[in-house]
């Protein structure tokens, strides 16, 4: 069976993925409630569904980032090594840029974590 | 291992001889042609700091006039001038400024390159810095300065009775320093990704590096939004489109998500290279290495990102949903994560080595101490209930200064204490340095602590004077006392730069032996690296034997200058492996010039002075054209050069190898961005209104879908002329002229949509809206037309051919942004209002 976790890339751009995870469901969940508090009037929703489903694109930002964080740890050899990774090698450079993704990741978690949580008290758009 | 070079000292005073011809600074009343980074570093530096004395004097006659209740020094419309130009100036025109300064003087040192990429950029970037500079302080001599406050709320700054020409001379004069600025991001970004020493991969970077490459980026995304605002805004004021005007469907609070969406980033982006320096000198007065390199970079990408979830946190009181505002609560609580990190870092470095106490060790901690003072109320402060409460008081003055000026002014004190050797040879003064540093600090505090509580006390900001038995009173004495007293300490720094200094018994480089590459540069040489060395180590000085010696010596690459030409090596991203000798412009006019009449279109839109601006305009578009038809892509003489050490690389690289595609595919970025913020506003008065259309007809869904059409082929003809041009010339010319013919019709069929449809700009927002969207669009067709043509000519002219290729691979970058950007715009004019409706 073809494995769909992906291989691994020679890239800087993959030290941005959990945070570009965050910014995705920060924007989302801000746009979706600046739309639906202004248009609340005419549109068939609850706002109770509107929570449902940004609970619902959280966990899938969450499992991403989760994804992100288990390539990365990869790419940092399953955290055999120790820092500070400044051998002047590829392999050095591999072990740094896996574990920089790897605490981006864990930042980018608690990050969508908080934004999450006025998800579970707010519940009308009180202004 | 590489075997070094070995040259004896004739050879090596010959090669010595050539660099320095070549690299040679041009004396007398041509020194201002120049356009070497240490110049041009030195000079924005400078002017940088002359402009904060200035924005300082204001504060001072601001402190002045506070000191008493009921005083009268100022009339109040002084006042708001004063403190409009202070918060302006010192944001615009020196905290952003000052690091770009540095970053242009320091990085190529740092990253062993001999220059940064674009050497003429940056000298553009200056003399827009300093023009635009100049004309908006000296509006305050001539009773013209902005008065609305340094964030320009409409419907305050919109109105012409209350904000005169000074609104115009904000939004005008900073669009323009705004362009300076996305320059500086272009070369920073560029030149930290591609420019590096062989050797030096990316967890090899000086953290300054890091840094400056986080805030290059978050330059390009928060820069546009404020742009794009600015187009809107100046609309309004000059032609009466009402974007931000409610009794035609406008909302004043569109200006402040662009704005503050602009304004929060900036607040990291002037706060991180702060911190980038404490991260220089750090390790060198604990004399190890920093300790968690990784987290270092944790925290500069995931400040980064952060801070641009935080803009509404300006906006708490202006009655959004609260939902909307616990997102930005959180996301502000959030930021504090990466930025503790930092400092936990610096306490672990210095805990682990062993620290010298020295005066760059004692602002920075200073500074340290002040700024974390000030995250701590910047926490108390994004909790929404208590924000309601100290909105607009003091405490937030008192807040915002002690963020600023402890997380930025004393590291930059710092930084200039740490770096005067490397800069002039000679070190500053230890006993002026503890004085001015005293009265610094306790000078800062009295000013800035009482204000906590005149805030708390509600006393509101912007006032220019306030009745007694407030209980106001003593706090207001004590902050002005303070002020004077801080004034002293940076009067005392100041009379330290200048006076004259005795020349060093002894020549030393390295004076507070220090491990980074920076060091081994000699000031008084205009070369930068002697020869380009291989890095092995995050500190080369410390753990790589023999290095001065050997890079003086000329034992690395490019040692010499045998082609007359101005050369540094381009390495690859990842792992800095030399790819390209990148010939770099050379002393030039025509930055100067470029910007000069730049300067004059924006000088000359601000008072509606519609002939000089055109002729500026045209001026501004040949100087431009001429600056890149003998200055870029040009053919060299031979392929490939000798850099020494046994390689010879290629001199003419085009596509993503390539700088100049890099350059471009950035300023796009930020060009999108700019773009993007514009449909924001579409959408966003869509939101507010039942009927975004107020019963206007639209654009109709014809015009715009051939308008769509015609860019789409225009952008296909532009890709077939690129793959034609590696056949031969023919097929690219006709591609390229026929790429002409259909964009010119695509601009004609994208404006008249609304032409056909007499939508009225001046009526309501909605067709405001649309002619802004378009002409956005169809202006950038004409620049696209005007980059077909530029390829064609250079065609016919035998400068670009089959393998000398830059131009055309460039243009059709430019023309994958405008495809996007033509397919987003006439889809949303055209297809939208059906949607909705």
């Amino acid at each position: 069976m073809k494995s769909f976790i992906p291989r691994e890339v020679e890239s800087l751009w993959t030290l941005f993925t959990a945070p570009t995870v965050w910014a995705i469901h920060f924007v989302g969940c801000y746009a979706a409630v600046a739309v639906y508090c202004a248009k609340a009037a005419t549109l068939d929703l609850s706002f109770e569904t509107v929570r449902l489903a940004l609970g619902g694109f959280t966990i899938v930002a969450l499992a991403v980032i989760v994804l992100s964080a288990y390539l990365a740890w990869r790419q940092w050899s399953f955290g055999v090594q120790d820092p500070p990774h400044d051998e002047p090698t590829r392999d050095g450079r591999t072990l740094f840029q896996g574990y920089a993704t790897l605490l981006l990741s864990g930042l980018s978690f608690v990050a969508v974590v908080y934004a999450a949580i006025p998800l579970l008290f707010i519940a009308e758009c009180q202004r | 291992m590489v075997e070094l070079g070995n040259f004896s000292p004739e050879e090596r005073a010959a090669q010595e001889e050539r660099l320095r011809k070549v690299w040679k600074t041009p004396g007398g009343w041509r020194y201002w042609t120049s356009v070497n980074n240490s110049e041009i570093g030195l000079w924005y530096g400078v002017t940088a700091f002359a402009f904060m004395l200035f924005a300082g004097a204001l504060a001072l006659l601001m402190r002045a006039q506070l000191a008493t209740p009921n005083n009268d020094l100022v009339s109040a419309e002084l006042y708001n001038q004063a403190f409009t130009l202070h918060g302006t100036v010192m944001m615009f025109l020196f905290a952003v400024p000052i690091f770009e300064a540095v970053a242009i003087f320091l990085l190529p040192s740092m990253l062993g390159a001999r220059e940064l990429p674009f050497p003429r950029l940056s000298a553009f970037g200056f003399w827009s810095f300093l023009l635009g500079g100049i004309f908006v302080c000296g509006s305050i001599f001539f009773n013209a300065a902005p008065n609305a406050g340094w964030f320009m709320y409409p419907p305050l700054a919109t109105d012409k009775e209350y904000a005169g020409i000074g609104a115009d001379i904000w939004l005008l004069g900073l669009s323009f320093i705004e362009v300076a600025s996305i320059a500086a991001a272009v070369e920073i970004i560029v030149g930290i990704m591609k420019c590096r020493a062989p050797g030096m991969r990316i967890n090899m970077m000086p953290m300054f590096a890091w840094y400056l490459l986080i805030v290059a980026g978050m330059i390009l995304f928060a820069f546009p939004p404020l742009i794009a605002g600015d187009i809107l805004f100046e609309m309004e004021r000059m032609f009466d489109w009402p974007f931000f005007d409610v009794t035609r469907g406008g909302d004043p609070l569109l200006w402040q998500h662009l704005f503050w969406i602009f304004g929060h980033p900036e607040v990291y982006i002037i706060f991180l290279p702060a911190i980038a320096l404490m991260a220089m000198i750090v390790p060198t007065f604990s004399q190890r290495p920093i300790v968690g390199y990784s987290w270092i970079v944790l925290a500069a990408v995931g400040t980064g990102f952060l801070s641009f979830g935080l803009w509404v946190h300006h906006m708490f009181t202006t009655g959004l949903p609260q939902i909307s505002l616990a997102f930005f609560s959180a996301a502000s609580e959030a930021v504090a994560i990466p930025t503790g990190v930092q400092i936990f870092v610096f306490i672990a470095t210095m805990l682990a080595g062993r620290v010298i106490f020295s005066l760059p060790m004692l602002f920075g901690a200073g500074g340290l101490a002040i700024f974390i003072i000030g995250g701590l109320t910047g926490v108390m402060v994004a909790l929404a209930p208590f924000d309601w409460q100290a909105h607009d008081t003091y405490f937030i003055v008192a807040h915002l200064h002690y963020v600023l000026i402890g997380g930025m002014f004393f590291p930059i004190v710092a930084g200039i204490y740490y770096y005067f050797p490397f800069v002039t040879g000679k070190k500053l003064s230890d006993a002026w340095g503890k004085v001015a540093f005293w009265l610094m600090f306790v000078g800062f505090n009295v000013a800035f602590f009482p204000m906590h509580f005149s805030g708390l006390r509600g006393m509101p900001r912007r006032v220019f004077t306030y009745p007694e038995h407030f209980g106001w009173d003593l706090f207001n004495l004590l902050s002005t006392i303070g002020a004077f007293i801080f004034a002293a300490g940076v009067l005392t720094f100041v009379i330290d730069i200048f006076r004259p200094k005795p020349e060093p018994e002894t020549r030393n480089l390295n004076p507070w032996n220090a491990g980074t590459l920076e060091w081994t540069n000699d000031p008084s040489e205009d070369w930068g690296m002697r020869s380009v060395p291989i890095i092995t180590s995050r500190y080369p000085l410390w753990e790589q034997e023999n290095l001065q010696a050997d890079i003086e010596a000329g034992r690395y690459y490019l040692p010499d200058a045998k082609s007359g030409k101005r050369e540094t090596l381009v390495t690859s991203v990842l792992d800095a492996e030399p790819i390209q000798c990148l010939r770099v412009g050379g002393v030039s006019y025509v930055p100067m010039i470029s910007a000069l009449a730049l300067g004059g279109v924006f000088i000359a839109l601000t008072y509606h002075w519609w002939i000089p601006t055109i002729l500026c305009a045209v001026i501004t578009f040949i100087a431009i054209l001429w600056w890149l038809w003998t200055g870029t892509a040009q053919i060299p003489e031979t392929e490939e050069v000798d850099v020494g050490l046994g390689k010879t690389l290629p001199v003419y690289v085009s596509g993503p190898a390539s700088v100049g595609w890099w350059a471009m595919f950035i300023t796009m970025v930020g060009d999108g961005t700019a773009f993007a913020s514009l449909i924001f506003g579409y959408f966003f008065y869509w939101t507010v209104h039942d009927d975004f259309t107020a019963g206007a007809t639209g654009p109709g869904a014809f015009w715009p879908m051939v308008a769509l059409v015609l860019f789409v082929t225009a952008w296909l003809l532009t890709i077939a002329a690129r793959a034609l041009n590696e056949k031969g010339p023919a097929g690219c010319r006709i591609a390229l002229g026929a790429g002409i013919l259909v964009t010119i019709a695509a601009c004609l069929a994208g404006l008249a949509g609304p032409y056909v449809h007499g939508m009225d700009p001046t009526s309501n927002v909605y067709p405001a809206t649309v002619w802004v969207i378009a002409l956005w669009t169809v202006v950038h067709g004409a620049v696209g037309i005007v980059m077909q043509a530029y390829s064609l000519a250079r065609s016919f002219a035998g400068r670009m051919t089959a393998e000398y290729d830059q131009d055309i691979r460039n243009v059709t970058l430019y023309w994958h942004f405008m495809a996007f950007t033509a397919v987003v715009t006439f889809a949303v004019l055209g297809l939208f209002p059906m949607v909705s409706a």
